[in-house]
């Protein structure tokens, strides 16, 4: 090829930014980062002033425009703090569950009931022993809006985790074993790469989890107390409440403006870079791509913290280890902590027998009419759900098989569905509760739209994926046998995706019972909008106090949750696996 | 040592018969057997990767404890770290040793000279292809000076030119001393690979895993495949490949040692199924029969450029129903094989049939079971759950997934895959059956 025709098309392709000389380009970008870290540790001097300050539980919120960079920012560090509390707990649950098969039998049943509770129930228990812990501080509320953003999104990760350690290739754990790699090293070099990539999907939508019960986190009656923190969360509440229309738009503008930022600069970049722990044989040809990845990766400062900090430390840390477990090669485990884990079990045993006479206490408690209420709410709110499903399903399943067959449109409309998809249902809560009441719909009809709102992508791209999956052969042998469109559905399209659409029907069903305690029970000008349901039982006891009630509704959700995913999903699970997988 | 797992029931699955086995330095010693014949597992408790179940692993007379302090292995799935370039990969076991970053660094990169890499140091494993991602297990597995060299199948997943040439380059640094390493084992299922390099070669009989033979191979190297002792001891090896039953010589005279010869073992109810798909032993008789109805197993194999491992269960499969004998080496085809080869399709299975249900227990069990059934039809579980007392739990599945094959071929049963049930196929015949649209 020509050079000098090869020459501008390259430049052209690189955008002008290309044209400045390298010295120049890479001083903006060490710059750029600069100013990045130094508004960081701005953001998190002025957090840290605000939380060892006074206790404030009823922090004034204004619905000034003005104030919603600093809301977003503390929102940002709570969710941002909850997540890394999360990724902890994640590892280390994790690694208990799959290593210690006497732990694993009940760490992982637990995960399954744990992740079927909605956040609302754990809230009076956190934020009393929170404030409790920390009564004069503000520290206190905030840990407490931190672990409640915490319950809503570690679960998936903690299984994440779990199931990828347990899938690690025989072959690679023997390599590690026979080279006598220590915890450490096995842990770098092994299982935290594996199980990556696994990670860091789980971890996007726990965040999106995060955003999404944001205005229950941070505002929210307690009995008679009244709890609010600044953020973009009790913004939007503080809005809806007052039933101020502009104000909402742009609270909802902010959190988009910075939940697509949150996308390019932290999410993108980490799938793009994650891409090296992809278990492949052969290089794929369309790789993640991301402009922020490049433009860091670039950067002379980072280059140089990398030479002289990261990597220095990173070597000494391995020794450290190396010689740690050369040292210690004794393998019978010492007396005192064999005594030690025992006792640690019996206490563990201890705790929850009294929690669980104390939770026999609090059900004893209960009314009649108080189980009727539980029972009719269980039964309104399943119906919901299967209505949302099902309305869900019927309108992604054509919309996402056309765009999954056809690859321009794909192009199109995937990033315009992420975004959609990733603006939390509940800041528009207000927006459609408005327009519904204006046409005189109730709460009844009302929460089926809000659950719909906060479910339906799930099933969206899962079908797209789907779609896209089904191999050009089997389409293009409906053509030529000239199947009729009923035929061509039934018998390629419809168990083509079936698998998929069982997956995302999975996480929306799911996510369907999470979403009615906010879905069913809303407060809006004044006015307390709520409908029969389990969900709005669960917002109304905690709302007003009434521990027995919650506990009772939450065990119910609990287990209905438990009992659909054993029954239906699992089923189809095995269906899907069995009969209608596509194997090479 | 011996290897076997209990099972709940008081039973015991024996994996690996009570064998007694030295290791010697100097030497590169060959594993050979057909596959899920427990090679694997012999290795394993050998580096100390995994317990016997009874018995010990002595290292330099000593009981050990974990694993072999200073050994490698060769995996034949690489089992290199993706996330890794070429160089990390192959100084992690150096780190694991906590030695420092220059001396690693050094002796990394001396090893991946040595294997012919050099260029490569920064690559990752996905842009390297087979032969040269083995080159990097080789590196990785060298770069420790193990005093024992491991090695697992290393050339099966490699293109046969590619394995050659490894081959070659592993024998030339073996007997130039350029590798610092004083022994090598290595576990293989193909016959001309442990001849062409072993010094001594030990096979495995399975069912369970026991030694059937253990011999010195004197041909000096490089050795030339066309020679007939090179040839002469394939065929050796063959006949104890093929023959499981029989007491076996060794090539040059006197009886190898023998060990684990089935003494107070109790004898399995069910034979192990070889697995075989029917249309695979129609194919073998008729090209049998093609053949003037003998011929040579190696020469066969080598005509069909198929591995023994491919072959040698068609052939068991063939001998078990009485369609074939097999004779020093020699398979040799009988009347009934000969018919069953020139048969038509339905008349094929109806033989298939004859000859299933009157030499194989397992169908014959599920067939009269079937009969004695009001309904005709029994949940796979209860088959299932005789054979769990005979084999391992991935056996299990073999065996029955074979056993379902070779019953649906020869229309002695149905079975739904949705309702994991078998029937009778004359009660299917009469039951309304739901069309596929």
């Amino acid at each position: 090829m020509d050079r000098s025709t090869s020459q501008p098309i390259r430049i052209l392709g690189k955008g002008p930014w290309s044209l400045l000389p390298a010295q120049t380009w890479s001083l903006l970008t060490d710059l750029f980062i600069f100013c990045l870290g130094l508004s960081l540790f701005y953001f998190v001097v002025v957090l840290a002033r605000s939380w060892f300050g006074p206790f404030n539980p009823r922090v004034e919120i204004s619905r000034s425009p003005y104030m919603l960079p600093v809301y977003a920012a503390y929102s940002l560090m709570r969710i941002t703090a909850a997540y890394v509390l999360s990724l902890g707990f994640t590892l280390v649950y994790g690694y208990m569950a799959a290593y210690n098969a006497r732990a694993e039998r009940f760490m992982i049943p637990l995960l399954d009931i744990l992740q079927s509770i909605p956040v609302l129930s754990f809230l009076p228990g956190v934020m009393l022993a929170m404030v409790a812990l920390f009564p004069r501080h503000q520290l206190g509320v905030e840990m407490g809006a931190i672990l409640l953003i915490f319950t809503g999104q570690v679960w998936n990760m903690a299984f994440s985790f779990y199931s990828s350690l347990k899938s690690i290739p025989r072959d690679m754990r023997e390599a590690a074993k026979i080279s006598h790699f220590n915890w450490y090293q096995r842990f770098t070099n092994l299982e935290l790469p594996y199980a990556a990539i696994g990670l860091v999907w789980n971890s996007m939508m726990s965040v999106a989890g995060g955003w999404f019960f944001l205005m229950a986190c941070e505002m929210f009656v307690l009995g008679d107390k009244d709890f609010r923190l600044p953020g973009l969360g009790s913004y939007l509440q503080t809005a809806a409440s007052a039933g101020d229309t502009r104000s909402i738009l742009w609270g909802v503008a902010t959190m988009i403006l910075v939940i697509v930022l949150m996308d390019q600069v932290m999410w993108r970049p980490v799938i793009a870079w994650a891409e090296k722990f992809k278990i492949e044989q052969v290089e794929s040809a369309d790789a993640p791509q991301s402009w922020f990845l490049d433009l860091i990766s670039g950067s002379r400062l980072l280059a140089k913290f990398r030479k002289r900090v990261s990597r220095p430390l990173r070597e000494r840390m391995a020794m450290h280890f190396a010689r740690q477990h050369h040292a210690a090669r004794n393998l019978t485990r010492p007396a005192w902590k064999i005594w030690g884990g025992r006792a640690m079990a019996a206490l563990a045993a201890c705790v929850v027998l009294y929690a669980m006479l104390r939770a026999g206490g609090m059900l004893s408690q209960l009314t009649r009419p108080e189980y009727e209420e539980i029972m009719r709410g269980a039964a309104a709110t399943f119906l919901r759900v299967v209505v949302a499903l099902v309305i869900g399903a019927l309108w992604t399943i054509p919309v996402g098989v056309a765009i999954g067959f056809n690859p321009k449109l794909a192009r199109i409309a995937q990033p315009l569905a992420q975004i959609a998809a990733s603006v939390p249902a509940t800041a528009l809560f207000p927006i459609v509760l408005l327009l519904l009441i204006r046409i005189g719909g109730g709460l009844g009809i009302g929460s089926i739209v809000l659950l719909l709102l906060g479910t339906q992508w799930y099933i969206l791209f899962n079908v797209i994926a789907g779609a896209m999956a089904i191999p050009t052969d089997l389409r293009e042998a409906a053509t030529l046998f000239r199947f009729n469109s009923s035929q061509r559905w039934r018998t390629v399209i419809l168990p083509g995706i079936f698998p998929y659409l069982v997956t995302g029907l999975v996480t929306a069903s799911g996510g369907a019972w999470n979403a009615s305690i906010v879905a069913e029970y809303f407060r809006f000008k004044d006015h307390t909008y709520t409908t029969v349901g389990l969900g709005a039982t669960i917002s109304g006891a905690t709302d007003g106090g009434n521990f027995d009630l919650l506990l009772a509704s939450t065990i119910v959700m609990a287990m209905v949750v438990v009992t659909i995913n054993r029954l239906v999903w699992r089923r189809m699970y095995r269906l899907a696996a069995n009969r209608y997988t596509l194997e090479v | 040592m011996e290897k076997y797992y209990s099972q709940p029931d008081g039973n015991r699955i024996q994996v690996i018969a009570p064998t007694d086995v030295a290791v010697t330095p100097g030497k590169i010693i060959a594993l050979l057997g057909p596959s899920g014949s427990g090679k694997s597992t012999f290795l394993r408790i050998l580096t100390g990767l995994s317990k016997p179940s009874s018995g010990q692993v002595l290292w330099h007379g000593q009981p050990l404890a974990g694993q072999i302090p200073n050994c490698a292995i060769v995996f034949q799935s690489f089992a290199l770290f993706p996330w890794l370039t070429v160089l990390e990969n192959v100084e992690a076991p150096l780190v694991a040793r906590g030695v420092g970053a220059i001396e690693r660094h050094k002796r990394a990169l001396r090893m991946i000279d040595t294997v012919g890499l050099d260029g490569f140091e920064t690559a990752y494993p996905k842009e390297l292809s087979g032969g040269m991602k083995q080159r990097v297990g080789f590196a990785r597995a060298l770069v420790v000076e193990p005093e024992v060299l491991f090695m697992d199948e290393p050339f099966s997943a490699l293109d046969v030119l590619t394995a050659e040439n490894l081959r070659s380059e592993l024998l030339e640094l073996w007997i130039n001393q350029k590798m610092p390493t004083r022994c090598i084992f290595i576990v293989t299922h193909n016959i001309e690979e442990a001849v062409l390099l072993a010094d001594r070669v030990i096979v495995l009989g399975r069912n369970p895993a026991r030694i059937r033979a253990d011999f010195e191979i004197d041909i000096p190297q490089y050795r030339d495949r066309k020679s007939p002792r090179f040839l002469a001891y394939v065929d050796f090896i063959y006949k104890a490949l093929t023959k499981p039953t029989e007491e076996i010589s060794s090539p040059h005279g006197p009886m190898a040692k023998a060990a684990g010869d089935g003494k107070g073992r109790e004898r399995t109810k069910f034979q192990m199924l070889p697995h075989a798909r029917p249309g695979g032993i129609a194919g073998f008789m008729e090209l049998l029969a093609d053949r003037g109805g003998r011929d040579d197993l190696y020469k066969l194999a080598d005509e069909l450029a198929m591995d023994v491992d491919d072959l040698l269960p068609i052939v068991d499969a063939s001998v078990m129903l009485g369609f074939a004998v097999v004779n020093e080496g020699d398979v040799e085809i009988t009347p009934e094989g000969r018919q069953f080869g020139e048969a038509d399709i339905q008349t094929q299975k109806g033989m298939f049939r004859d000859a299933a249900l009157k030499n194989v227990a397992i169908l014959r069990l599920i067939e009269n079971t079937l009969h004695a059934k009001r309904d005709h039809a029994i949940g796979e579980e209860f088959f299932r759950d005789i054979l769990d007392e005979h084999f391992s739990a991935d056996e299990v599945e073999r065996q029955f997934d074979t056993a379902l094959n070779w019953g649906r071929y020869g229309e002695i049963f149905n079975y739904d895959s949705a309702t994991g049930r078998l029937y009778h196929s004359e009660a299917a015949d009469a039951a309304p059956v739901e069309s596929a649209q």
